[in-house]
């Protein structure tokens, strides 16, 4: 078998973003009818390789890759996705893309219906030529006959369960008669357990037919039943290419997150008997994408408290549901005086701030100046930069109060800026992340979350946040809840990492355990 | 050296497209034809200092309905196309004023004190609105203000008026279309301190009544909860997520639009002398939106400086047109390019908020 020529081999393939590595070096092959697992962290470089195998415009805008990427030992280079369809990739995202109000048949041969010829279409040419419903119907049920499940064709999309929808969009990857390899991300992400199994099912029997697939997926379980060989990606690089039979999830773990196990850091203190500053019972949060079922915790005062997880497993939804910016219930206590949910303004008089990880959405006032994004908290909930006037009747900017307190954190965070008048937008998003700390800081909280403060942005900065955020909380005593996806830049700076999955803290143990034992926590409860 | 004068072009060119760009296309154009009918305005034969009075004269009626665009531009509610609903508050202020018999100066005080409980009501119910269908302000207010026009021209014929200076001759109830303020408050704020040099006559209490709104304004916005007002339209979640009630701070610009509006249509009356009714407010959203959109504000930004100039080139606009255009080609052009230039202003600005938001 080994002269035979693979459906697909990846050779070299290295990309950059604006001089951030993020795929390096990634070579593997993938025969006709083979199915590849394909796991890593987030931010690992699942996506970007996926984006690339597809022709996406953003590898193109962003200058390229390097490396080959052949199919059936021809070189391929896409330069749209029309061309990587053409050459019979199929995508399946995470996001559905289909018409709600369309049936599923017709979804699934959109823009490419079988068509009849008409008499007006004779006249004035083929785009009124009439759909043959009839060879429509069957080719959608060959289509949907490929899975091994069956959804009805006629149904429409908007009163389909979500499930459905998923098999919709595979139909419609399916029903293509060049498709050869299908990319499925994290299919199984919205679907029941019963769904899922029937899912794997399907991609079986599509394997048996020839169709190659590449499965992404955070649960391990599905990868090792229905996959042949599993790819571990790791900071950009493929760390391991191992038979499925020769795995389990305890290895898949270990190959994921397993770094050199750093010395165990001295700084670490959990004071036995420090008093809890915040306990949160019962949490839960409606929060899109990112919902809390069950949330106990109880955060210790002086620490700084990491909240890891894989993405979609509510890690974000707890500071957001806390603090009021999406619906929340539960009972969340702060000094012993019970906090009320829903209301980002109380939260905000009892000395808590957020830095949300939504830097331009929610944490910037992008058209205004750093002065304004720096004060305005602390001027509307605090009083602080007014001047009165009137006995207080009027309470006036204090402009140059506003200016010195900006100066001051543009040296501390050594923030790149033209001036304190400069917009916010302007910046790059390193240096919008320090002045969304600036913000928080200027509040002079007595309890922070913060929420991937490192995201999207450059090592130098990712240092200097790092190191801001340690400086805050052992100069000043505050307490620091870090919400953040890299786990290694948890165990950096954390005194305890509790671990987030399923919507539930699965557990909390010392920033100096393995990282094993947190990538076991990470998929422990993963739905 | 050929070389160097290419650069030199270039260099030149660059400077005069930032320029360009930073005054905005529109209004240097807009700035350049104005300009263009002052010169012109001696040599077809029109006397310039009754130019420039007139200019200023119009200036004053506006400037103050202008001006209450900002508060709800400032709150990212976007342009006020509901202003007829704050114009009806004042001429509900300003009828109820004659009809209860007040003369003189002491009637435009009570028209402007009349009309400020329903300005704080129609504003109430108009925020209460516009906080339901975030997004999609501008186009409710469009119908907010030509439906309360309509519902306006049954009430002004139902409503028991009996003044005889203002209701139907022969019939003698419902209100006429034009009513005359000869007696009233006509030209009351235009004639206090008025300045008259030869022909130039400036209107100095009008201008100074309008200063005093637009410091007032700009004072506000220099507060704490004009700051938060602000903020609110720059970025709604940031403003949240800074414990703003969002909802109370756009309610609180669109009562102050309103009641801007309102007393903005009593100065326009005491400057014109007559108080038009009935389908009279239906027309006077568009001018205002565009004036200040000629001033350089945006769809979520604007300064007490663009009232100012944009007002000062809109009427400028509509003034000097009638009077060059005609003499020139002895066709009426005015309301062609007053329409043209008013809406043109608004379909552009409309466009351009879109490329702002990405």
């Amino acid at each position: 078998m080994s002269n035979e020529i693979p459906l697909l081999e990846i050779r070299g393939v290295k990309k950059d973003f604006f001089g951030n590595r993020v795929l390096n070096d990634i070579n593997f092959t993938l025969k006709k009818g083979g199915i590849l697992g394909l796991v890593g962290e987030n931010g690992a470089g699942k996506s970007t390789l996926m984006k690339i195998l597809f022709g996406m415009n953003v590898i193109r805008e962003t200058g390229g890759y390097e490396g080959d990427i052949l199919i059936n030992g021809e070189e391929v280079n896409f330069l749209t996705p029309f061309d990587a369809l053409e050459a019979g990739i199929g995508m399946v995202h995470q996001e559905f893309s289909l018409i709600p109000g369309f049936t599923a048949t017709e979804n699934i041969l959109l823009n490419r219906e079988p068509l009849k010829k008409n008499v007006l279409s004779e006249i004035f040419g083929d785009r009124l030529d009439k759909l043959d419903t009839s060879e429509m119907n069957r080719q959608s049920e060959r289509a949907i006959g490929k899975m091994s499940v069956h959804i009805d064709a006629k149904m429409v999309i908007s009163s389909m369960p979500v499930g459905h929808k998923q098999f919709t969009e595979i139909a419609r990857e399916l029903s293509k008669e060049q498709l050869k390899l299908l990319i499925l991300d994290e299919p199984t992400a919205v679907l029941t357990e019963k769904e899922a199994a029937a899912l794997l099912d399907s991609i079986r029997s599509m394997a048996a037919q020839g169709i190659a697939v590449i499965f992404i997926t955070h649960r391990l379980h599905e990868i090792l039943g229905v996959c042949d060989r599993v790819v571990v990606m790791r900071d950009g690089a493929v760390v391991r290419d191992a038979l499925a039979k020769d795995a389990d999830v305890q290895k898949i773990t270990r190959w994921m997150v397993g770094r050199s196990v750093q010395s165990s850091r001295e700084d670490v203190k959990i004071g036995p008997n420090k008093k809890t500053i915040m306990s949160i019972r019962k949490l839960w949060v409606d929060m899109p994408g990112e919902a809390v079922r069950n949330v106990d915790i109880d955060v210790v005062e002086g620490e700084i408290l990491g909240i890891g997880g894989l993405a979609g497993q509510g890690k974000l939804g707890i500071p957001n549901g806390v603090m009021g910016l999406y619906h929340a219930g539960g009972t969340v206590e702060f000094d012993r005086q019970p906090i009320p949910l829903d209301s980002p303004r109380k939260c905000l008089d009892c000395s808590l701030a957020f830095v949300s990880e939504d830097r331009r959405g929610v944490g910037l006032l992008l058209d205004e100046t750093l002065e304004w994004n720096i004060a305005f908290p602390a001027m509307q909930i605090q009083n602080k930069f007014l001047k009165k006037y009137f006995g207080g009747l009027i309470s006036w900017r204090d402009e140059k109060a506003i200016r010195e307190i900006t100066k001051r954190y543009i040296n501390e965070l050594q923030i790149k800026c033209t001036s304190t008048k400069q917009k916010a937008k302007e910046l790059s998003g390193g240096n919008q992340q320090k002045v969304c700390l600036a913000k928080a800081f200027a509040l002079q909280p007595k309890f922070l979350f913060v929420s991937e403060p490192t995201r999207g942005i450059d090592v130098g900065a990712k240092s200097l946040v790092l190191s801001a955020l340690r400086k805050f909380n052992r100069e000043n005593g505050v307490t620091i809840m870090m919400i953040s996806s890299e786990l290694e830049e948890l165990r950096m700076i954390c005194d305890r990492i509790a671990i987030v999955s399923g919507g539930k803290i699965a557990g909390i143990l010392p920033a100096t355990e393995s990282s094993e034992s947190f990538g076991l926590l990470m998929v422990s409860q993963v739905i | 050296m050929d070389k160097t004068g290419n650069e030199a072009t270039i260099g030149i060119n660059t400077k005069f497209l930032e320029f360009i760009r930073g005054f905005g296309l529109p209004r240097f154009i807009i700035a350049g034809f104005l300009l263009i009918l002052f010169i012109m305005a001696p040599f077809v034969g029109a006397d310039f200092a009754t130019q420039i009075t007139n200019t200023i004269n119009r200036f004053s009626w506006n400037a103050v309905m202008v001006l209450a665009m900002v508060p709800m531009v400032h709150s990212g509610c976007g342009l006020n196309f509901g202003l007829p609903l704050g114009i009806i508050s004042g001429l509900l202020g300003a009828t109820l004023s004659i009809e209860f018999g007040f003369t003189g100066a002491t009637s435009f005080v009570m028209a402007a004190a009349i009309a400020t409980p329903f300005a704080l009501l129609l504003g109430g119910g108009y925020g209460w609105l516009l906080n339901k269908i975030k997004g999609g302000e501008m186009m409710i207010a469009t119908y907010v203000g030509f439906s309360s026009v309509s519902l306006m021209c049954m009430m002004w014929l139902l409503l028991p008026y009996r003044s005889p200076t203002m209701v139907w001759g022969m019939a003698g109830k419902g209100l006429r279309t034009t009513i005359s303020l000869e007696g009233f408050y006509d030209k009351v704020l235009a004639n206090f301190l008025r300045i008259n040099i030869g022909n130039l006559s400036i209107p100095v209490g009008s201008l100074l009544f309008f200063a005093t709104l637009a410091f007032l304004m700009w004072s506000f916005l220099h507060t704490k909860t004009g700051t938060a007002m602000t903020a609110v339209g720059s970025n709604p979640v940031f403003a949240r997520a800074s414990g703003i009630n969002v909802d109370k701070m756009r309610a609180l610009s669109v009562l102050m639009s309103t009641w801007l509006s309102a007393i903005g249509i009593l100065v326009y009356e005491q400057g014109f002398g007559f108080i038009q009714l009935y389908m009279g407010p239906f027309f006077m959203a568009l001018p205002a939106v565009s004036a200040i959109l000629i001033g350089g504000a945006s769809v979520n930004k604007a300064s007490i400086a663009n009232v100012v100039i944009g007002t000062f080139l809109f009427q400028g606009l509509v003034t000097m047109t009638p009077t060059v255009m005609n003499s020139m080609i002895h066709m009426d052009m005015s309301e062609v390019i007053r329409v043209v230039v008013s809406n043109g202003m608004i379909l552009y600005a409309l466009t351009r908020k879109t490329e702002a938001k990405t």
